[in-house]
């Protein structure tokens, strides 16, 4: 075997790629217009869907007559509410009964439950065509009572949405932990706040949702190239309902353009396009129009907190608070309810209460149904603990700054168990928030406050945790009939025959640079460039790569993700240094090195076996391996699955999540106070996610979180009529940041390594929301220094709300009292 | 439906085409042409998502009908640089991560080049007014308005 056996030229090898921020190997394609996007896949004989959409927020249907439409030159087929009943079972529901028999299917089965939801799909040549035909589809309604508003939804007189269950509640719920009632008789003062409401926005990808769906009749395979986001969990949806089992069920994505949580729901849409495609005979492309994202497929959870009441002493010491929250999902549950616990992973925020009660009622309403957005059920409950802490903080007259390092979390107390089991890895929350308040020279406005000047100045800090890598157990807490727990993730990496090491993920990524930061994970481990690794885009199930909970999605990537890339790899490292050492005259694997592309024996670095011959001989030259080495295939698939146990669902109690990054942000606001217009005249963002694989990724996630936030604080929210019409359906009405609507973002960072992933990284990417608690603490911070007592009972504050604020300070300070006991 | 016969120039390569009267420019130059490089981000023409040159000028091919484009010269993303380089906008995109999903990119990329070749030194200010018409909903702009900044030389 001596004839494989070369001697390396000497390569400068530039050791350590994790770490630094190499060039992502995603821009090439993507900066050159040569990305591959869902839509820009195009099929012979392919027909485009067009869905028929209610006008009505909740009406019965009379009847569907699809016969012009069907009559009309040029047009496939239809699919109508009464195939879908017939051909699919509903989608599994999470909840328990009774919210359970609510019947959710692919098409508006009997009645329509709210603005925009599909009725009818109409198939055609173009999609021209398709729209023509779907204008000539009848559909008589009878309009129905209206829920638009949450806290209306279990009164005795409301309309029920779901009759199957009777009821409006999803899921209903109490968790209490310590004993708030005893810290509220201890506490120097109580602090109760009537009611805040966090609104209804969503992250709206720019790419909307997109299918190309083929079926295939000798073998019933769909293939569903498309930009669902998490196709394991979309797989256990539709495969029931398709009546079809998982393996018949392909999904194809490669670049995704920005997810966000928006794309995780669409299963619904993909059902309707694989009963298209198999009853028309002809691939289905369905891409939805800006409008439809809008009315019709993923809002976030608006959410109303009542009843606040908090334990305080005088020194700002919080001991704990109660309230009952109110979540509102929309027409359907989908992926709810597990936002009624996802809260749970951050239940008392960054800070040390230990007493907390949560009275927590999830209901639906007529409203587009929700699904996870970033910073998912978390940012809601972060907002409350934030608002709290600076209620609390005006209220007694204290300083926010000084309230919040009173009660937060000590960087000595890590890693820190919250009173629900919960535990908070790493980090040092008051570091980060003095590095915030520098960067925005925390003393210099509050000078220029005391000067004064024509505008209100105010300055808000917003402090949150992004937990990452759920623990599926929690959903347990809600239901204890479900069978999910723990969590997983797949990383496949082969070495080729001519010495090609291919690396394939099973996360979905849609912008987050996972084929870079996997490819410098991988490369340090080979002792190669990242160049060397070819990580494929997007996701194949048939690659099998992946598992349940494969997809991008809270926050995981860097834990989940690579720890399985870093599993699969080393697998593959041992693999070749088992190989080398047989190769070169019996070396134990410990004895080899990989360098530049070469096995190499330790002590006689000369003597190497080239990748590519590694990947000749086991491939297609193996009748020359050594018996003790015919195991090697050189191909290497790991499960990564994380150290969770099943929570104890009495208690509600337990770790829901390993890894815990902070943010802390810090924000300048100068407010006109003739017209309540607020402008952000400084920001800045601290993050602190463990150790930093790629540091230019991470604090573009920074930047892309913060201005999700500041967009859902200022101008972005999905405003209803009291008939339940959207009156936000696209870009006008619904305005997202521009450029000019955004200041510098400064950022800063440290790294508290977590103890809990080997690569001491933590999950992020989502921020908490980080913003819009910043913002709604500045305004009240200038209101507040312009001697008005109004507080910030909500996390959206176009100029017309900040202006009442200033007019009618009242309208909002009534809802805060005082008791000293 | 009228059919009628245009002929545009795009990315230097001669196209003559017989397109429905209806048709928008955006989907005439990435379903008829196949070049899908230019996105659609919206319905409404806020996106500038389909962004491209005609004639030199930025325009939202959204907001046109392929048939106002007759006698054009077009200029799309794949337009911007020859195969296998960068332009300098495009090398600064990606050596300041001014991008994530690249959703958003050919339409920005196109803005800036337009920016650029009407005001090869902007101020901030210029930059920031100069996509206001691109909406990203990934980087937040930081890295965007920096690397248009670097590609002017600044």
């Amino acid at each position: 075997m001596s004839e494989t056996t070369v001697t390396p030229t000497q390569v400068e090898l530039e050791v350590g790629y994790a770490g630094k921020s190499i060039p992502r190997k995603e821009d090439q394609r993507l900066v050159k217009g040569e990305g591959v996007f869902a839509d820009d896949l195009k099929r012979h004989g392919m027909g485009y869907v067009h869905f028929v959409r209610s006008p009505y927020a909740h009406a019965r249907i009379v009847s569907v007559d699809v016969s012009q439409a069907e009559a009309l030159e040029g047009v496939y087929g239809t699919l109508t509410p009464d195939e879908v009943a017939e051909l699919t079972d509903p989608f599994f529901e999470l909840t328990t009964p009774p919210g359970s028999q609510i019947k959710d299917y692919a098409l508006a089965v009997g009645r329509v439950r709210h603005i925009g939801e599909p009725v009818v799909a109409v198939v055609a040549a173009t999609r021209e065509l398709a729209r023509d035909a779907a204008d000539l589809v009848e559909v008589e309604y009878d309009p129905l009572d209206v829920i638009v508003d949450a806290r209306r939804a279990q009164d005795d007189d409301a309309p029920i949405i779901h009759e199957d269950a009777g009821t409006n509640v999803v899921w209903s719920g109490i968790f209490d932990w310590g004993d708030i009632d005893g810290a509220l008789k201890a506490a120097d003062r109580v602090v109760k706040i009537e009611e805040l409401h966090f609104d209804r926005f969503a992250s709206t990808p720019l790419e909307c949702s997109v299918a190309l769906v083929e079926y295939e009749r000798a073998t019933g395979q769909f293939t569903l190239y498309c930009n669902h986001q998490m196709p394991g969990v979309a797989a256990i949806w539709m495969g029931p309902a398709l009546r079809v089992p998982l393996d018949k069920l392909r999904f194809v994505t490669h670049d995704i353009g920005g997810g966000f949580g928006n794309k995780i729901t669409t299963h619904t849409y993909l059902t309707a396009c694989c009963l298209l495609a198999r009853k028309l005979k002809r691939p289905i492309q369905w891409t939805e129009w800006r409008t439809d994202q809008h009315m019709a497929n993923a809002h976030g959870n608006e959410r109303w907190f009542h009843d606040i009441e908090v334990a305080v002493q005088n020194d700002g010491t919080m001991l704990g608070f109660k309230v009952k929250a109110i979540d509102d999902c929309g027409a359907f549950p989908r992926y709810e309810p597990l936002g009624c616990i996802i809260w749970a992973q951050v239940t008392p925020g960054l800070y040390r209460w230990r007493n907390i009660r949560v009275d927590f009622t999830q209901v639906v309403t007529n409203k587009s149904p929700v699904a996870p957005n970033r910073g998912y059920s978390r940012m809601q409950q972060l907002w409350l603990t934030e608002r709290i802490c600076d209620i609390v903080a005006h209220e007694l007259g204290l300083d926010p700054v000084e309230v919040r390092k009173k009660n937060y979390v000590r960087a000595d107390e890590m890693p820190y168990e919250t009173p629900n089991g919960c535990v908070y890895d790493s980090g040092d929350y008051a570091r980060c928030l003095d590095i915030a308040l520098e960067l925005i020279d925390y003393e210099g406005v509050r000078a220029r406050q005391e000067a004064g000047s024509g505008k209100l100045i105010g300055i808000g800090i917003g402090s949150t945790l992004d937990s990452g890598t759920n623990n599926f157990g929690q959903s347990t807490l809600l239901n204890p009939e479900l069978q999910f727990s723990g969590n997983n993730e797949v990383a496949t990496i082969k070495l080729d025959i001519f010495g090609e090491i291919v690396l394939t993920l099973g996360t979905v990524p849609q912008g987050q640079g996972h084929e870079t930061v996997a490819a410098q994970v991988a490369a340090d481990i080979l002792g190669v460039s990242p160049d060397q690794i070819h990580v494929r885009p997007g996701h194949d199930s048939y690659w099998n790569s992946h598992a349940g909970f494969s997809g991008t999605y809270a926050s995981q990537f860097a834990v989940t993700g690579l720890e399985a890339v870093k599993g699969a790899t080393e697998k593959l490292s041992l693999e070749i240094r088992r190989l080398a050492g047989a190769v070169l005259g019996g070396a134990d694997p410990d004895d080899i090195v990989l360098e530049g592309g070469f096995a190499k024996r330790k002590d006689n670095p000369e003597t190497a076996l080239p990748f590519m011959a590694c990947g000749a001989i086991v491939n297609a030259n193996n009748a020359v391996l050594p018996p003790d080495v015919r195991d090697v295939t050189l191909n290497c698939r790991y499960v990564y699955v994380p150290p969770f146990e099943l929570p104890d669902k009495e208690r509600k109690f337990g770790n829901l999540t390993l890894t815990y990054a902070t943010q802390i942000h810090a924000c300048v606001v100068e407010i006109d106070p003739e017209t309540g217009d607020v402008e952000l005249v400084d920001y800045a963002a601290v993050d602190d996610c463990g150790i930093r694989i790629h540091p230019q990724i991470v604090e573009g996630q920074v930047h892309g979180a913060t201005v999700h936030a500041i967009g859902a604080a200022l101008y972005e929210t999905f405003a209803y009529d009291e008939y339940g019409q959207l009156l936000t359906s696209n870009f006008y009405d619904y305005h997202v940041p521009h450029a000019l609507d955004l200041p510098e973002i400064k950022t800063g960072h440290i790294e508290s390594p977590s103890p809990f992933s080997s690569l001491g990284t933590k999950g992020m990417g989502e921020g908490g929301g980080a913003a819009i608690h910043a913002i709604c603490a500045a305004i009240q911070d200038a209101l507040r220094r312009a001697g008005k007592p109004a507080i910030v009972n909500d996390s959206h504050n176009p100029p017309e709300r900040v202006w009442r604020m200033i007019q009618n300070p009242e309208e909002t300070a009534t809802l805060v009292e005082v008791t000293a006991q | 439906m009228s059919e009628h016969t245009i002929g545009v120039a795009v990315n230097g390569d001669r196209y003559e085409r017989e397109v429905e009267a209806r048709k928008l420019l955006v989907h005439f130059i990435r379903d008829d042409l196949d070049l899908t490089g230019t996105h659609v981000g919206c319905d409404t023409g806020n996106c500038g998502a389909c962004t491209v040159l005609l004639d030199g000028r930025a325009v939202k091919s959204c907001m046109l009908l392929a048939v106002q484009a007759d006698g054009a010269e077009i200029t799309t993303v794949e337009g911007l640089s020859p195969e296998g380089e960068l332009s300098p906008l495009q090398q600064a995109f990606s050596e300041h991560h001014a991008l994530q999903c690249g959703y958003c990119t050919p339409g920005m990329l196109v803005s800036a080049t337009y920016l650029l070749s009407q005001n090869p030194s902007p101020s901030e200010e210029e930059i920031r007014r100069g996509i206001q018409g691109n909406i990203c909903r990934c980087t937040g702009y930081v890295n965007i308005v920096k690397a248009i900044r670097a590609a002017a030389g600044q």
